[in-house]
């Protein structure tokens, strides 16, 4: 149960900081696109600097967790041609909507509620990938 | 510099993102927000059809419980942690947007085109916004993840594939923000 607070208080954070760092703002996403500011690439760059040294501390100390085990992070599969058109699809989608998965709920709790259109073709644009799935290039 | 009304500079807001994925990791879980798309289908059933979904959604509850949380600090953020302003956009941009018909930039949070509730009743910007939806459902579960899971995550855990996906966000955005978007609005 405490797990579950736990959880919780994570979204919580990551919901103000989508907010206040302007990361889940159409405009903002627009304006990476056209290499006219540095704040996206400076948000992106320095949760990824941070998160290399933390991974690899991870890794390499072998730290253990709250919970006191030891810490696994799954590597992704080796693939190229899924992160790569997949990527392009989703590139597209990002650059028109401006949503990333994450902000979408952010955005419904922030009561841009024209987002929950975004958020129900997702779902069904997940569904789409799950049925052809098969029959896609990965 | 006021931390809770001000909006955040870009180094404070990818601290606090570096910080969240600090508190999943040693929580034992992975930071990635698009997978909650695929749990909530298999919640809703889609398994019985489509082995993508048969799997057991529940050990997944925990990011649906981030996911509610980041709904909530999202309403938190806009209702109790701004005094109305948002950051400068790049003057370029803002006139540029203005020609295309999207208003407000560095004005307001968000363009009124797109995210105010008039858009329910306009079928062009609604098919704009059902069309990119799918793109990011579809695209994310094809690349294996999103900005949180590849770009963050990934690229943290100096996963190849990830840097793969992130030029693939990267083509496929820059192709919608400079041939597309002009002719869509």
């Amino acid at each position: 149960m405490k797990r579950v607070f736990l959880y919780f208080f994570i979204g919580i954070l990551f919901g103000i900081t989508m907010i206040k760092s302007e990361a889940a703002s159409w405009f903002r996403i627009y304006e990476m696109f056209q290499f006219k500011s540095f704040h996206m690439y400076g948000i992106i760059g320095t949760a990824v600097a941070l998160g290399v040294v933390l991974t690899q501390a991870i890794k390499r100390f072998k730290l253990r967790s709250f919970f006191g085990e030891e810490i696994h992070i799954p590597s992704k599969t080796k693939l190229v041609k899924a992160p790569l058109f997949g990527g392009i699809v989703f590139g597209l989608g990002w650059a028109l909507t401006g949503a990333c998965p994450g902000p979408i709920y952010v955005l419904i709790g922030a009561g841009y509620f024209p987002i929950l259109i975004v958020f129900a073709s997702a779902l069904l644009g997940t569904y789409c990938y799950g049925i052809l799935k098969p029959h896609l290039p990965h | 510099m006021n931390l809770i009304f001000d909006p955040w500079p870009w180094y404070v807001g990818g601290f606090v993102i570096a910080v969240v994925l600090f508190l999943l990791l040693f929580s034992e879980k992975q930071f990635g927000m698009s997978s909650n798309l695929r749990t909530l289908c298999a919640m809703a059933g889609a398994g019985k059809k489509t082995a993508f979904f048969n799997f057991n959604w529940r050990q997944y509850r925990w990011n649906l419980i981030v996911a509610i949380g980041a709904a909530v600090g999202g309403f938190l953020a806009a209702n109790y942690m701004t005094d109305g302003t948002v950051g400068a956009i790049h003057k370029d941009v803002v006139v540029q947007l203005n020609a295309m018909g999207v208003h407000g930039a560095g004005e307001n949070y968000m363009p009124k085109t797109f995210f105010s509730t008039d858009a329910f009743s306009n079928p062009k910007i609604l098919t704009l916004l059902a069309l990119g939806g799918f793109l990011v459902g579809f695209g994310t579960r094809y690349a294996g993840g999103c900005t949180s899971g590849h770009a963050i995550s990934g690229l943290s855990n100096l996963q190849l594939q990830s840097l793969i996906a992130v030029i693939g966000f990267f083509i496929g955005g820059l192709l919608m923000n400079h041939f597309l978007l002009p002719h869509l609005l």
